[in-house]
């Protein structure tokens, strides 16, 4: 269906169900029990997963399709969530051409970043890429302070012309981003017996975003041009002696990406109208590098299962405390709370990084293929009991031949 | 008549003259060896053809077309295809992905933005792929991952993926170099069998005279880069000047 065979169009519709009831699927604890802090379904961490969603699964078109190794791409993300901001302020606060503006000024940066950088290959490449976006980022930061707002960031303001619907703010309050009267913000409320599940406008349209992209990653996966992508990884050589221009492709490649980046930061815009420097900064690009290959580089699903993790990580994690703590060892004798308190304290809280840390290391080390990997393995384990079980059925079946 | 011209061509990499006044000429269709000891500038020549180096002087014409200052990609697309000592494949791919590409490269040129289209929508190259496969006897290993077959199996999948191009001149840089004797043979049989059926000219570097020998209408042997003879393999067999080259000049020592 959709072009696509029995096994990606089933992978396609897990996806999308997915998308459709994170709402209930985030939301497994009821809001007054104990382990209602693990719940993530409250609109702000949703839309930061389907978002980080998009800008891996773009990401992994350029790193896990051609193995180049970009350390620049928050770049894009950035220069697409500054287009978003400038049309929502001069344009409208409808967030569609924002959205589209975002994705093609981020294509054409692009395009400029890896015109140049890809006429180097390996470390090079990292190096170029990771220096024009810290250049992007000190420029947004300081000499481009009048596109970019400078340190503070740049945001909407009851001043803007918005061309098309600058009156409709009469009310004194700067607009929200919307769509045709629905606000991004707006969220509906569902409370079933102790549950909580928010539908939110802003989550959808993300979501139905990176539904598209990742469709369109299917596709290129499966097409000719994605198979040349992994013929660039493979062996440049071969290619060049096949009668095949490598630039080109893996050009195509850096700025399809760059694309999603694009989109993935407009979106950012759209869900919350403020863009700031640091989302250039090369931490930003080192952390959709580690989603991609915590997930599972050059695997479809593998970028939007590590976005969801580290997201999951960054916001859940990270709001462990002590006090926290104390409750879920108050039910054992005082010195060894306190001490198991201690054990795990360094680990949750700030000390996130350092639980992210560890288990980055062991996928890299256990699971090279990345999460993917490991459902595959996890797969495999019960295909082989189930075809032991079966062989042993079959052999009751026929015991003499 | 000539299919490939090459005159006067000079090399140097530093103090070193790889190759000094060389001229060569491959008549169409024919079988034309190239050989010569270690060092004689055979590698050399072949990247010159291949648009990998270029000569400092000299020039290459290929069907009446000037070669030089083309990149490796464009001299392919005009009909030269060039198989490696080491067979160079896609490792990471299946054998049958290996096959689709060259037949991609072919009907659809050095770069084509097929992006939303799915391989299995492209019949026609599928079925060209195919038929390539059981050409070479590998249809068997049509889902393998192409890194894991043997080495005669990869340098068959090489030379499959050279024709798939339908190329005019075919480069051979040592094909049967590590090769048992049996594999050899049987890499001298499809040479063979793909001269007698495609309009094709083969030039071949190789060491193995039995290879040379079995093959070969015309020799050119070189020797510190430059041609030493070109005449016919009964010719060369028992040319003083040859065996010079090959077992040094004090022959009383050999």
């Amino acid at each position: 269906m959709f072009g696509l065979n029995a096994k990606d169009t089933r992978l396609f519709f897990i996806v999308i169900a997915l998308v459709a009831f994170a709402p209930f699927l985030m939301n497994p604890f009821p809001t007054d029990s104990a382990m209602a802090q693990f719940n993530a379904g409250y609109p702000d961490l949703m839309q930061r997963f389907v978002i980080f969603g998009i800008f891996a699964i773009g990401f992994n078109i350029l790193f896990g399709l051609t193995g180049y190794l970009s350390f620049g791409h928050a770049a894009f993300l950035g220069a697409g969530s500054y287009a978003a901001v400038w049309m929502l302020k001069l344009l409208t606060i409808n967030v569609i051409p924002a959205i589209m503006i975002s994705v093609i000024v981020a294509g054409v940066f692009a395009l400029l970043i890896g015109f140049i950088s890809l006429r180097r290959s390996g470390i090079y490449f990292s190096i170029l890429t990771l220096a024009f976006a810290q250049m992007a980022f000190a420029l947004a930061a300081s000499v481009l302070t009048p596109i970019t707002g400078g340190e503070t960031g740049l945001q909407t303001a009851l001043s803007d012309p918005r061309i098309l619907d600058g009156a409709r703010d009469a009310g004194g309050n700067i607009p929200a981003p919307g769509l045709w009267g629905m606000e991004m913000r707006d969220s509906a409320e569902w409370v079933v017996s102790g549950w909580q599940f928010t539908f939110n406008v802003g989550y959808y349209l993300a979501g139905l975003c990176m539904i598209l992209a990742f469709y369109l990653s299917i596709r290129i996966f499966r097409s000719p041009f994605g198979m040349m992508l992994r013929a660039v990884k493979s062996n440049q050589q071969r290619m060049n002696y096949t009668g095949l221009n490598t630039r080109p492709y893996t050009l195509a490649a850096f700025v399809i990406s760059g694309m999603y980046a694009g989109l993935a930061g407009g979106l950012m815009a759209a869900m919350d109208p403020l863009a700031g420097a640091e989302r250039m900064q090369w931490t930003a690009s080192g952390e959709v590098v580690l989603m991609t290959i915590l997930g599972g580089a050059g695997t479809l699903i593998g970028p939007v299962l590590g976005a969801g993790f580290i997201k999951y990580f960054e916001n859940i994690f990270s709001k462990i405390n002590d006090n926290v703590l104390h409750q879920w060892f108050a039910f054992m004798p005082d010195g060894i709370e306190d001490f198991l308190v201690t054990i795990v304290h360094p680990f949750v809280g700030k000390g996130w990084h350092l639980t992210l840390g560890l288990m980055f290391m062991a996928v890299v080390i256990f699971l090279p293929g990345g999460l993917v990997e490991g459902g595959q393995r996890i797969a495999r384990l019960f295909g082989r009991k189930k075809k032991a079980a079966d062989k042993e059925t079959d052999a009751s079946k026929t015991p003499a031949e | 008549m000539a299919i490939l011209d090459v005159k006067n061509i000079n090399k140097r990499f530093g103090g070193l003259q790889a190759l000094g006044d060389v001229n060569l000429s491959v008549a169409e269709n024919s079988v034309h060896a190239i050989i010569g000891p270690n060092g004689a500038g055979k590698s050399t020549l072949l990247n010159v053809l291949v648009g990998k180096l270029i000569p400092d002087t000299g020039s290459v014409m290929f069907d009446g077309q000037s070669v030089l200052g083309r990149k490796p990609y464009e001299i392919n697309q005009m009909g030269i295809s060039r198989v490696f000592q080491t067979p160079e494949i896609f490792g990471d791919l299946t054998v049958m992905e290996n096959m689709l590409i060259p037949c991609f490269a072919k009907r659809d040129g050095s770069f084509e933005m097929n992006a939303i289209a799915s391989i299995t929508q492209q019949r026609d190259v599928i079925e060209k792929a195919e038929h390539m496969l059981e050409d070479m006897n590998l249809i068997d290993h049509r889902d393998d991952h192409s890194a894991s077959m043997s080495r005669g199996d990869k340098r068959r999948l090489e030379i499959a993926m050279c024709l798939a191009q339908d190329p005019r001149l075919l480069l051979l840089d040592e094909p049967t170099a590590g090769m048992a004797r049996a594999d050899t043979n049987n890499t001298i049989d499809l040479l063979k069998r793909i001269k007698e059926e495609r309009d094709i000219t083969i030039a071949i570097i190789e060491h193995d005279m039995h290879v040379v020998f079995s093959l070969a209408e015309r020799i050119t042997v070189l020797a510190q880069g430059t041609p030493l003879v070109e005449d016919t393999p009964d010719n060369i067999k028992g040319h003083p000047k040859v065996r010079e080259a090959y077992l040094g000049e004090t022959q009383d020592a050999a």
